[in-house]
């Protein structure tokens, strides 16, 4: 079963959801071999119908506790350009496409969507550009993502505090 | 999760993550106030520090269920790996956002001063000694009360913002305006360093 799982995290991203669940993009979907899609839609006023036939599942859910189990699952993530979605994504060593989020103020989400592609760890796109990214990109191609040094920070702040000379 | 022996009682009382034994022993106890728009960012960075830490005091947007969950997971998953004597301790605190996403400015001032007008009795009462902060909106009111803190003469808090992993190029709104009132003001990608030399960067963090 391969499966696509698209996140918007916290936010309302009702165009990407809108997007996603039309008739033509699930074909999409069913063309490039998956037969699963899960939408988290978050805050969003968009809820698109969950379905279940032979071939295809639409699973639909506002939040969960944890995404891990969704984002362990899936073979591809469809992601808002949070960066709590992509960090745990891109460290699951998942596929990744950010979808940038056109109506947000000042759009500053294309920064760091553009350095991770940069940088070759992503896909981006935007909502209207998304199907036909679908359709050319070529996963093998992303590169693995380094994680983060939290313990830089600490050893800064324990400096800071006095906990440490 | 530790047990505790009531010898009163003469039975084990599983403490609630709010319950605290003091650990009179501890030398240096930092009471922590976290505001972050990025909650998956705060706990990682909140993640890597000691339990000298203690307490912590989370401010989260009161329509924010999705990081008080996160906030609960992290510090129960951390309750269990954590091997020191001393219970650790944490309150989740609920304050209206300053501004939603796409709120018109307008309206932003007056639901801003909503949220300074909430902000100041609560870090009057907590009275941290550090605030760490990463996000849009709500930490503005969170850390112009710290400062009013230090300038009523109350207490000194020091105030470290963490600029968001998304911010590669330019400066958030929150950044701009935190940057000339934190006192360590952390970057994550070096074109920040470069333009904003007062900045600290410590490489990618989260």
């Amino acid at each position: 079963m391969k499966s696509a799982f698209v996140t918007v995290g916290t936010t309302s991203f009702d165009d990407l959801i809108l997007c996603v669940s039309a008739r033509e993009n699930l074909q999409i979907f069913r063309s490039l071999g998956y037969n699963r899609l899960v939408l988290q839609i978050g805050r969003g006023k968009v809820v698109p119908e969950p379905f279940s036939t032979e071939s295809f599942t639409l699973d639909v859910y506002r939040y969960k506790e944890s995404l891990k189990e969704d984002l362990q699952q899936a073979d591809l993530v469809i992601s808002h350009a949070g960066a709590g979605s992509c960090l745990e994504t891109l460290e699951k060593g998942k596929p990744l496409v950010v979808v940038v989020n056109e109506k947000l103020m000042n759009n500053h989400q294309l920064e760091l969507a553009k350095q991770l592609y940069k940088e070759g760890y992503l896909f981006y796109c935007t909502c209207s550009t998304l199907p036909g990214l679908l359709q050319s990109m070529d996963l093998p191609t992303l590169k693995c993502y380094p994680p983060g040094q939290p313990e830089k920070f600490s050893a800064f702040l324990d400096k800071v505090v006095g906990l440490q000379k | 999760m530790m047990l505790s022996k009531d010898s009163k009682h003469d039975c084990i009382k599983l403490p609630l993550p709010q319950d605290v034994l003091f650990d009179s022993k501890l030398k240096k106890r930092n009471t922590l106030l976290i505001k972050g728009g990025h909650t998956t960012e705060i706990l990682r960075l909140v993640g890597s520090l000691s339990g000298a830490y203690s307490p912590r005091h989370y401010v989260i947007a009161d329509s924010d269920e999705m990081s008080a969950n996160k906030i609960n997971s992290f510090e129960f998953t951390r309750a269990d790996r954590d091997s020191s004597p001393e219970y650790i301790k944490y309150y989740i605190h609920r304050i209206p956002r300053s501004r939603e996403v796409q709120q018109p400015w307008l309206s932003t001032v007056f639901t801003t001063l909503r949220s300074m007008w909430l902000s100041f009795p609560l870090v009057q009462r907590i009275k941290p000694d550090l605030v760490l902060c990463n996000g849009p909106g709500t930490c503005i009111p969170i850390c112009v009360s710290a400062l009013l803190l230090g300038i009523l003469g109350i207490k000194k808090v020091i105030i470290v913002y963490v600029e968001s992993i998304c911010r590669v190029e330019t400066l958030s709104l929150s950044g701009k305006i935190l940057l000339h009132l934190s006192d360590y003001f952390i970057v994550q990608w070096p074109a920040l360093k470069e333009k904003y030399p007062k900045s600290v960067y410590l490489g990618r963090i989260v």
